[in-house]
């Protein structure tokens, strides 16, 4: 009987767990590889993501593996994260990467360059039904990032130094 | 009191001379593009004036390195095709700076264009002077342009269709539709679009 009784208490847990924060959307597909889980969505499954009012600074960088100034300030997102990932700051970085290049390039790169910031891959080829959606402004080129916190935003189709982010970041704390 | 006026429209001037060079500059719809002379993969320079016979042009900015550019390759020899001998020929331009992308060089041009066999001139934008002018900033950028009196005029900005991932899925053939609209002299319904691209790189 007890065994039930924590089971119950297991799954109660479980189910609040998963509930919480963005696991309320359903992805498109969950990419499972060498111990690496990435949910791929299409745009509405994203774009509660870029939509948060809790207070938490988010910083949402649109990236792929085939993007060379991407892949060159991942290391300056990534540092930043770790930096403030223990206050209200998240960050998600979204692979624009190709479907069929998710298990053979972007789970190997992740694992290459020890990325621990939350990664997701969004699938929908429509972009001009979302582009815009994301940033009035963005033109549709990466690497692209948008900050925000409750109604305050920010938009950047730009490369950043590490200083730069952290600027930026930092503007959005006061 | 006059100082202070003159001083006051210094600034004013001043200030709307700064927001105009922070102003991206770019092509609309309407404006008239430059023409230019670039380099094509035969080695032989390429204008739109050359074209004595166009009724207008399918002007793209793409390259070799992008994954969206290298997706669109068959589609974009197709509308060369196509509408090459309804007088709408594909000029295709790499606006990237092979310093900074070294896949993009003119020998690696030559490369791709045999490999593929592109039907259509595949330009290489030395000194990155042209891309800017029609405001560009991710390959593949398409801009349809109309020969008219005036000049060249831009008709429609944008992306090839609505799926770059997968052609048989594709609902939407922006480019296609733009041109059918202008050979039947009729207005092009959807003048803008945007897509994900590789920024260029200059």
């Amino acid at each position: 009987m007890p065994t039930i009784k924590y089971c119950v208490v297991f799954i109660v847990i479980h189910f609040f767990i998963t509930v919480e924060g963005f696991s309320q959307n359903k992805p498109l597909k969950v990419y499972e590889k060498n111990g690496i889980a990435l949910n791929s969505y299409n745009f509405e499954g994203l774009q509660s993501f870029l939509n948060q009012k809790n207070d938490t600074l988010y910083v949402i960088n649109f990236w792929a593996t085939w993007c060379v100034p991407c892949v060159k300030e991942l290391p300056y997102f990534e540092k930043l994260n770790q930096k403030y990932k223990n206050e209200k700051f998240k960050m998600i970085l979204v692979s624009l990467d190709f479907p069929k290049m998710i298990e053979s390039r972007v789970i190997p790169f992740i694992i290459n360059k020890n990325l621990q910031a939350e990664i997701v891959v969004l699938n929908d080829p429509d972009a001009n039904s979302w582009i815009e959606k994301v940033a009035k402004e963005w033109t549709g080129a990466i690497p692209a990032t948008v900050i925000y916190r409750n109604d305050k935003r920010k938009f950047y189709e730009q490369s950043f130094t590490e200083e730069e982010l952290e600027t930026q970041i930092i503007s959005f704390m006061n | 009191m006059k100082k202070f006026k003159i001083a006051f429209l210094l600034l004013a001037a001043g200030l709307i001379t700064a927001f105009n060079t922070i102003k991206p500059a770019g092509y609309e719809i309407g404006s008239i593009a430059t023409d230019f002379s670039l380099k094509n993969v035969d080695n032989k320079m390429v204008s739109l004036k050359d074209y004595k016979e166009a009724k207008g042009f399918i002007v793209i900015f793409t390259c070799n390195h992008c994954p969206y550019a290298v997706a669109y390759e068959d589609r974009i020899i197709d509308l060369d095709k196509k509408y090459k001998k309804l007088g709408y020929p594909v000029i295709a331009i790499n606006p990237n700076n092979p310093e900074k992308q070294k896949d993009d060089s003119f020998d690696k041009m030559k490369v791709r264009a045999k490999e593929k066999g592109f039907t259509f001139p595949y330009l290489f934008d030395d000194g990155q002077k042209i891309y800017p002018q029609y405001g560009a900033t991710k390959t593949p950028h398409v801009y349809v342009l109309q020969k008219t009196d005036k000049g060249n005029v831009v008709k429609y900005i944008g992306a090839i269709d609505d799926n770059h991932s997968d052609e048989t899925a594709v609902e939407q053939k922006y480019v296609q539709n733009a041109v059918d609209a202008l050979l039947k002299n009729q207005d092009v319904k959807v003048k803008t679009t945007k897509a994900i691209g590789c920024s260029i790189k200059a």
